[in-house]
């Protein structure tokens, strides 16, 4: 699902994604505003938890890209 | 993967609800519970650790605690599954000023029937949520989670856990809760305050085997009419209270092992209760059995209860919400294992068979009737 955002951080950019799709929110963040151990999110295709996390900048015509983790092994 | 067919009970019918580490099944069955129908699995790859069913004030509701890597979430149903809620905001979070995120819904309580609208959740990291909706909104018990021992809890192996959520049906201020590793905690004004209530408990991975708090309890359960009395299965050990917590006796003689995680008090007979001792080193059923233990004299002797199910080469796990009973008469006991079986009993404990295999790894059996 591709959707067109504003701002100048991912946060901000985020912030736009939850006003259109209010379910997603609490999804992709913690409710201490926190993205989701298993989720990843990039800026183009970096990993925002090597350039700053939600406060990561983006650039007019930046593409975010929000992925869950293919994590296996678990403890089951 | 949606389930293919639903349960259809009428009024009186048992329902088992099963929990597993990918999903949900719903059991029904008239009372003689011969025959069973299944539906499931609902929510598909999520965790499913809690599951009730509501049915006050009219009600014909079942509620699940579910998580994946996206979240975790309560959903209600009040079509026996067929539909669940899918809430657009998690129903259950901590507070921003609570520095916590919520990783998981261990238990959902429906409170008293003259309390119709109040519910609770046990969560991890251990704190207790209470509705006062019928489960629409939530908040945190503050007067838990600001305990000053909270600071102090340690995590289990499985993780910091509030299991345990027991109301005491005739004093609705009281309550008791149990945490994983943290102990057994009692409210007398409704969930304002909260003493430890841990005398006569071990504690034997810390230096004071007698600690005031911080004891790995499992599973505590009370007797219905006699909510003085409470089982406890610890983390080593089996206790008896009499006094609603106040103090402790070791009831852990003559069983294969004192270790195990569930336990569960007989709906009519307070001298009775199950458990599904666990040997420590695998952590399965000792010498390769399954066996359930039951006292049917408050502890002071235990005998194995096994025919029907597998003495050799069989090494099965139940965890502390893995075993319930429900409340008909003769009472139906029933667990399911980690390596996916249900097994039931209709006579108490005294024979039994399985009505569930090949679903994945079972967490959590709860009893119903409709």
């Amino acid at each position: 699902m591709e959707i067109e955002v504003s701002g100048s951080t991912v946060a901000e950019a985020l912030a736009g994604l939850w006003r259109a799709y209010p379910g997603l929110r609490d999804r992709i963040l913690t409710e201490q505003g926190e993205v989701r151990q298993h989720v990843n999110v990039f800026v183009g295709e970096e990993d925002i938890r090597y350039c700053g996390g939600l406060s990561a900048p983006i650039k007019s015509g930046s593409s975010i890209t929000i992925v869950p983790a293919v994590s296996g092994g678990t403890d089951d | 993967m949606e389930p293919k067919t639903f349960v259809n009970p009428k009024n009186g019918s048992a329902l088992l609800l099963v929990g597993t580490m990918k999903g949900a099944f719903i059991l029904s069955s008239d009372r003689d519970r011969e025959r069973w129908e299944v539906s499931g699995p609902h929510f598909p790859g999520r965790t499913v650790y809690a599951l009730a069913y509501d049915g006050r004030a009219g009600r014909q509701r079942l509620w699940a605690g579910t998580s994946n890597f996206f979240g975790t979430l309560l959903h209600s149903s009040d079509d026996f599954g067929r539909t669940w809620t899918n809430p657009d905001t998690a129903p259950i979070k901590f507070p921003e000023d609570s520095g916590q995120s919520l990783k998981q819904i261990w238990q959902i309580i429906p409170g008293r029937e003259q309390e119709p609208d109040k519910m609770y959740c046990g969560v991890e990291p251990a704190a207790l949520f209470e509705s006062n909706d019928g489960g629409q909104r939530w908040s945190l018990v503050r007067g838990l989670f600001n305990h000053p021992h909270r600071a102090k809890w340690e995590p289990g192996g499985g993780g910091m856990c509030l299991h345990t959520v027991l109301l005491d049906p005739g004093n609705a201020m009281r309550m008791h809760i149990a945490v994983s590793t943290g102990g057994v905690y009692r409210t007398d004004d409704g969930g304002q305050s909260w003493q430890s209530r841990n005398q006569g408990l071990t504690a034997e991975f810390l230096p004071d085997k007698y600690p005031e708090f911080g004891q790995c309890v499992h599973k505590v359960d009370r007797h219905p009419s006699r909510p003085e009395r409470l089982y406890l299965q610890n983390h080593g050990g089996l206790f008896r209270s009499d006094n609603a917590g106040d103090s402790w006796q070791d009831i852990g003689k003559g069983v294969p092992s004192d270790f195990g995680f569930s336990m569960v008090a007989h709906p009519h007979d307070p001298d009775t209760a199950y458990i599904f001792p666990l040997e420590r080193e695998m952590r399965v059923g000792p010498d390769g059995k399954v066996r359930v233990y039951r006292t049917k004299n408050a502890g002071g002797s235990w005998e194995p209860l096994g025919a029907g199910m597998p003495q050799q080469d069989a090494y099965e796990t139940v965890l502390r919400d893995g075993m319930a009973a429900d409340a008909l008469d003769p009472a139906g006991i029933y667990f399911g294992t980690r390596s996916g079986k249900l097994y039931a009993s209709r006579d108490e404990g005294v024979n039994w068979r399985q009505i569930l295999d090949r679903v994945p790894a079972i967490t959590c059996v709860k009893t119903a009737a409709v």
